[in-house]
């Protein structure tokens, strides 16, 4: 069996769509941010780890609506109370509001201790986090992505060249933002876990980037290659690989939907944030990183054209910022 | 390594056997979100931000300690006790159902005192001061704006009447007012914030305080204007339980020497037991010879003296010294269960932390909620696997058989590499190792593609297959150390789960990477060579 044999799709030809798509979703995702301000109080739905506060869950044995919940913590000044998947589990939110780590969850469970009978329900999980470690963890989060571009920046340009290793980090830039945009869109909280998945979207993104420009490179140092135009030889190496970009990320979209339909509530969110960043990543490695390389490398090339041709340079810069 | 094929063999059964062998011997370590558990983060409490970082880091050095000595006797299972830079501790407790009981002995600094009780009548002296001092430093706006204002006018003459028969305390303090001070500051200066909520005590040496006034004159003692207002001798210390008279409930307030005549240092062993004559708990302990001689001397010199024994500034119990006391003596616990009371005995052996510790995170996942998780991570893996087995065979025929060999040699290393490196199993370490079984396909594919290309130009099955290894080499290093960048990065990162998963995304990284290069081509130079060169190969 074979897809996508002998494939030879414009895709470069495209870029300006795809450019136009991906700005159109990222401004989206930016429009829910600035909703989100306005109604929640912050651009997403950060979670206790980040705001610091008091998570709750608690299993009941039986039916507990969200009703009896809401009464039981005091009616209308009661936390946020959501339902945990399908079963009688409910997930309790509280900030701290300056009071000791422990002394909200104590609270919290004394009220449910007095509204339903002790043998009813369990708590199931709790977590609790200070505000200065939920601090300390967005500047360490947003420093760990940073070196992840500066380490990868640096090894593709080893490997490859500078402009190789910008056109990757371009691509996953854009991958972490349409990313950041679905979490804002669809109020998906932000936990430890789904920083981990951000970065495994940049590791993966960079993965699917990285087979694409082996093949530039490939063809780039062929015989014929060199004499080839740009456009040509990039559209080339997409449709080449085309068939192990669909297949590998065909698989690992399969074993995400089973973890996603079948692997329990706790990790859904997770494995909800991985397949976004799967399908935008492979997406990206297609339609944003080539053109992205290909933009740069005219750049370059002008600017390497117009120091040769310095006296002459009006009309070639000119075409050098096509 | 070894070109022949009897030699890669070889190293394949090698490898295999060290991944079984690890497996059987190390077992692979489930994380707190998978087997339930209990999760601390506690630092060193510091509100005025006087200690530098040196002083923290050592007193976290020693806390950390201590904290194994009281947890190793608590009884925990593979319990992790970890320093996190210099000023933070991490405690990890599998299977912790009572989590209030396990913080308690965490948090508790264990410092034990005994201090000599004096009367009560040697601070009268200094209440007006300190009442003055209270008013001076919270404002007497923001004093009767704490509610029961008109109660600080003056002592509850009422209450004490009612329980000790109209004993009221010498009236104190309005001599030493400045005569200058006009009439609305002399008004507030009249005000006794403190003596107003202080009733004669029942036994020697205490004031009482009702039960709902506890919290106000707690926070009055905390003030450094109060502390310094204290006589230099003297010290003032809640007890512990509190004691309802009438209808009421109150808590005592002692006033012990400052200095203390003996503490926990000097404690040799300390056991939980039953009073035998009341039932009651307590904790009977044994001091050091040096401790011993210094108990007996002090006890002989203050037969009939009250003795105060201070457990983290409170007292647990006041006995009379009745005879002189050796080197064992037994600390009663009013009203507690034995279990407080073994408790107690445990921290007291292990000894006093060298400072508060507080909590700044605390995560506890019940058994149940880890249990589902491993159970519905399992089935995700099985169902994916088997699609990708599907797919693989469906698309690549007899090499997708291959391809499946080489898989289950990964899952195999993976799973031995955990279990080698000590690595914990956490929930999105499953989700990764999921993942990484979906990116392990990626090296198969992109070596297959290549091969099929290869055959596409007319070449002979086993030139293709030559040149598709070497030709997918370079993206499949590429590809898998900018991966690998990343999960060692997140290794930086995180903690707890997402170590994990950062962990078994670079196990699975490495592990891959062997099994398509390695194995899958071994797999290859197999089936190439038991038939003609010139056959079409199945891909």
């Amino acid at each position: 069996m074979r897809l996508f044999d002998k494939a030879n799709y414009a895709f470069i030809q495209k870029s300006k769509t795809a450019a136009t798509f991906s700005i159109a979703i990222i401004l989206l995702g930016i429009v829910f941010m600035i909703s989100n301000v306005l109604s929640i109080g912050s651009w997403q739905n950060y979670g206790v780890d980040f705001s610091g506060g008091s998570l709750i869950q608690v299993r009941f044995e039986d039916n507990v609506s969200a009703a009896e919940m809401r009464s039981a913590l005091g009616g209308a000044e009661a936390p946020p109370i959501t339902r945990f998947g399908e079963e009688n589990e409910f997930v309790i939110r509280s900030g701290l509001d300056g009071e000791e780590v422990d002394v909200v969850r104590q609270q919290i469970e004394r009220q449910l201790d007095a509204a339903f009978q002790q043998s009813s329900f369990s708590i199931v999980r709790t977590e609790t986090v200070g505000p200065k470690i939920g601090a300390e963890l967005q500047s360490k989060a947003g420093l760990a992505i940073l070196f992840s571009f500066i380490l990868t920046l640096c090894y593709i340009a080893f490997r490859f060249q500078l402009r190789f290793g910008l056109a990757a980090i371009i691509a996953t830039v854009h991958d972490i933002m349409i990313t950041l945009g679905f979490l804002a869109i669809f109020k998906i909280e932000i936990a430890l876990p789904t920083v981990a998945a951000i970065l495994t979207i940049v590791g993966y993104s960079l993965n699917d980037t990285i087979v694409v420009f082996d093949r530039v490179r490939e063809n780039l140092n062929s015989r014929a290659g060199r004499r080839q135009e740009p456009i040509v030889l990039i559209n080339q190496s997409i449709n080449e690989t085309l068939p192990r970009t669909i297949l590998t990320s065909g698989t690992t979209l399969v074993v995400l939907l089973a973890l996603l339909l079948v692997g329990g509530v706790v990790i859904r969110d997770f494995t909800t944030v991985l397949i976004i960043g799967v399908i935008v990543g492979t997406y990206s490695s297609i339609f944003i990183a080539s053109p992205a390389l290909l933009k740069i490398q005219r750049y370059f090339d002008g600017r390497a054209e117009s120091a040769v041709k310095k006296k002459r340079a009006s009309a070639v810069s000119a075409s050098a910022s096509v | 390594m070894f070109k022949s094929v009897r030699g890669r063999v070889v190293t394949i059964i090698v490898m295999a056997g060290i991944s079984v062998f690890y497996l059987v011997n190390n077992s692979i370590k489930l994380g707190l979100d998978l087997q339930g558990g209990m999760h601390l983060v506690l630092e060193v409490d510091d509100p005025q931000g006087q200690m530098s970082t040196e002083e923290k880091s050592d007193m976290i050095d020693r806390a950390e300690r201590i904290l194994r000595t009281r947890i190793d006797e608590f009884g925990v299972e593979e319990p992790l006790i970890q320093k996190i830079g210099s000023e933070r501790i991490i405690v990890e407790l599998p299977g912790i159902d009572d989590q209030d009981r396990a913080k308690e002995l965490i948090q508790q600094t264990a410092f034990l005192q005994f201090k000599l009780v004096v009367p009560a009548a040697g601070l009268e002296s200094s209440l007006s001061r300190i009442d003055r001092q209270i008013v001076l430093a919270v404002g007497a706006d923001s004093l009767r704006q704490m509610g029961n204002a008109t109660n600080f006018d003056a002592p509850q003459n009422e209450l004490e009447s009612l329980i000790f028969g109209g004993q009221v305390p010498d009236s104190v303090g309005t001599e030493e007012l400045d005569p200058v001070v006009d009439e609305e500051e002399e008004q507030s200066l009249n005000l006794r914030p403190f003596t107003a909520l202080l009733a004669s005590g029942d036994t020697e040496g205490t004031y009482l305080v009702s039960l709902e006034d506890v919290e106000t004159a707690s926070y009055f003692l905390g003030l450094p204007e109060v502390q310094l207002a204290l006589p230099r001798d003297q010290s003032l210390h809640w007890e512990q339980e509190i004691v309802g008279i009438g209808a009421r409930n109150y808590r005592r307030l002692y006033t012990t020497e400052r200095e203390a005549f003996l503490t926990g240092e000097m404690l040799e062993n300390a056991l939980a037991q039953r009073d035998p004559q009341f039932n009651q708990a307590q904790v009977s302990f044994e001091l050091s010879r040096a401790g011993g001689r210094q108990f007996s001397r002090f006890t002989s010199q203050h037969i009939g003296d009250f003795i105060a024994i201070v457990l983290d500034d409170e007292v647990v119990s006041a006995p009379s010294v009745r005879d002189r006391i050796g080197a064992s003596g037994v600390i009663d616990m009013a009203g507690a269960q034995l279990e407080e009371a073994a408790d107690l005995a445990l921290v007291l052996r292990a000894g006093a932390l060298p400072a508060r510790l507080r909590i700044i995170e605390e995560r506890t996942v019940g058994p149940s909620l880890g249990q589902d998780s491993i159970d519905g991570g399992m089935r995700a893996g099985i169902i994916g696997m088997i699609a990708v087995i599907l797919v693989m065979l469906i698309y690549y025929r007899m090499a997708g058989v291959l391809a499946v060999f080489g898989l289950t040699f990964y899952s195999l290393l993976v799973l031995g590499g955990l279990a080698a490196f000590n690595a914990t199993l956490t929930l999105p370490g499953i989700a990764g190792m999921i993942l990484s079984v979906g990116m392990a396909v990626d090296a198969n594919v992109l070596i297959f593609e290549r091969i099929r290309e290869e055959l596409a130009l007319g070449r002979a099955a086993r030139t293709a297959v030559d040149e598709g290894f070497a030709n997918a080499l370079s993206a499949i290093v590429d590809a898998n150390v900018t991966t690998l960048i990343t999960s060692l990065i997140l290794f930086q990162f995180g903690t707890g789960p997402v170590k994990g998963f950062a962990v078994t995304l670079s196990i699975g990284i490495v592990a891959s990477f062997i099994s398509a290069l390695y194995v899958t081509r071994t797999l290859f130079l197999i089936h190439l060579s038991r038939r003609n060169s010139t056959d079409p190969i199945s891909i």
